[in-house]
């Protein structure tokens, strides 16, 4: 598509034309706007969602993660003996089963995709202010990919629910769910909320001073 | 019709743009960062309506069927997604049990019931439904929430962890559940957002 200040060399952006652009679809409202006019989203109020929400999720997300790695995930009774076993211990488990690509699967999701998207968000919000090695584009790549990504971590969770309701067959064996089951699903919940209230814009609006934005009238 | 009707602002780097029509069957993107700012296909709005339809149809298969069934020690358990949402039923797990439910059935169900809401009426050519607009903002926002998908490859690592202790089928509801993810792939496919947004914004004035 075209842009609007294609005759200059740099791209323009709403903001410093004058408008706030709706994330929900694509409107040009003119600054002030707190409910945008074309679909009726709210719209931040200073044409910015503020990073507050970020760390809060981040922060809710991260503390429910570290309970959801210490206690059972799964407690299977065998013949009246119980076991119990935790994130890491189910992947163990599967690997001795010589299932190594599920045990791989199941690795990914509950473990490096949640403490990878920590880093991921907590160094998207840092990096805002001041120089990085990143580029904007890769760190737009970066928050894409973190946004995508992130609600596949629940299948720990749906495979837990899916054993307990399958594997019930009366004393001989049955698997029960653990506390652990749901703090990963409310950490799981939270680091998504945090993703979403991210607001990409600011990647590239870069480092800003306070009433540098002379145009639009919005300080931040 | 104000000026900036005529523009579009990307979503995820606020560059401006003039918003242009595009040709049938094509996509167009932001100069600046790539992203889909709008795509074409013709008789889009019939085609995410019937989707929508035929997806409702097997979610209602895969609720109720069971998904797998299991064999041990000369006992039978079978399991529909009924059963999956009701495991955590028992104790203070009842909440897990809720998000279960809301995030592999309700969500689902729901943003169906809301792009049929939308669709319906402009695919046959009338003017939007009352309310099509906050309908189609809730579709939109519950997206991420709404997991099938994500079940499916769950249902797939259970199976491998219970071949040790037992013998595993998969029941008429998996394959439902499948199909229902690939129509849902399809459908979102079809979808533009700030194309609907604008058909929207142009029917509603145009009444």
């Amino acid at each position: 598509m075209e842009n609007s200040g294609a005759s200059q060399h740099r791209i323009l952006t709403a903001r410093e034309a004058g408008y706030v652009g709706c994330r929900m679809c694509g409107r040009a409202n003119p600054v002030g706007a707190h409910v945008c006019t074309r679909c009726g989203s709210k719209l931040p109020t200073n044409g910015r969602a503020g990073l507050q929400p970020v760390w809060a999720w981040l922060i809710a997300g991260l503390i429910a993660y570290i309970p959801a790695n210490l206690w059972p995930m799964l407690r299977t009774s065998v013949f009246g003996r119980t076991q119990e076993s935790t994130i890491i211990g189910g992947v163990v488990e599967l690997v001795e089963y010589g299932s190594y690509g599920v045990a791989f699967i199941v690795f990914l999701a509950s473990v490096m995709i949640p403490i990878a998207k920590f880093i991921a968000i907590a160094y998207l919000a840092i990096t805002l202010e001041g120089r990085t090695r990143l580029s904007t584009h890769d760190r737009m790549k970066l928050y894409e990919v973190v946004e995508f990504i992130g609600r596949w971590s629940m299948i720990d969770v749906f495979v837990v629910a899916i054993l307990t309701a399958l594997v019930q067959l009366d004393f001989a064996v049955a698997i029960n769910p653990g506390i652990a089951a749901a703090s990963f699903a409310l950490s799981v919940a939270f680091t998504m909320l945090a993703a979403q209230s991210f607001d990409p814009r600011l990647i590239w609006d870069g480092p800003q001073k306070a009433g540098h934005y002379g145009k639009s009238g919005t300080k931040s | 019709m104000d000026s900036s009707s005529s523009l579009i602002v990307c979503p995820e780097c606020d560059a401006l743009h003039y918003d242009q029509d595009i040709p049938a069957d094509s996509i167009g993107r932001c100069m600046r960062c790539g992203t889909v700012l709008a795509a074409q296909h013709a008789g889009a709005m019939t085609r995410i309506t019937m989707l929508a339809l035929a997806a409702l149809v097997l979610m209602v298969a895969a609720i109720f069927f069971p998904f797998l069934d299991l064999r041990s020690h000369g006992l039978e358990h079978r399991a529909s997604i009924l059963d999956a949402i009701l495991a955590f039923s028992r104790g203070p797990m009842i909440m897990l049990s809720i998000a279960v439910a809301v995030l592999i059935v309700a969500l689902p169900v729901l943003r169906l019931l809301a792009l049929v809401y939308v669709f319906a009426p402009m695919a046959l050519g009338w003017h939007p439904a009352r309310h099509a607009k906050a309908a189609f903002r809730f579709a939109e926002q519950v997206k991420p929430w709404s997991m099938a998908e994500i079940f499916i490859i769950g249902v797939a690592v259970a199976l491998v962890k219970v071949a040790g202790i037992a013998k595993v089928e998969i029941g008429p509801a998996f394959w439902a559940l499948a199909a229902l993810v690939l129509i849902t792939v399809l459908k979102d496919t079809f979808m533009c957002r700030f194309t609907v947004w604008k058909t929207l914004a142009r029917r509603n004035t145009g009444s």
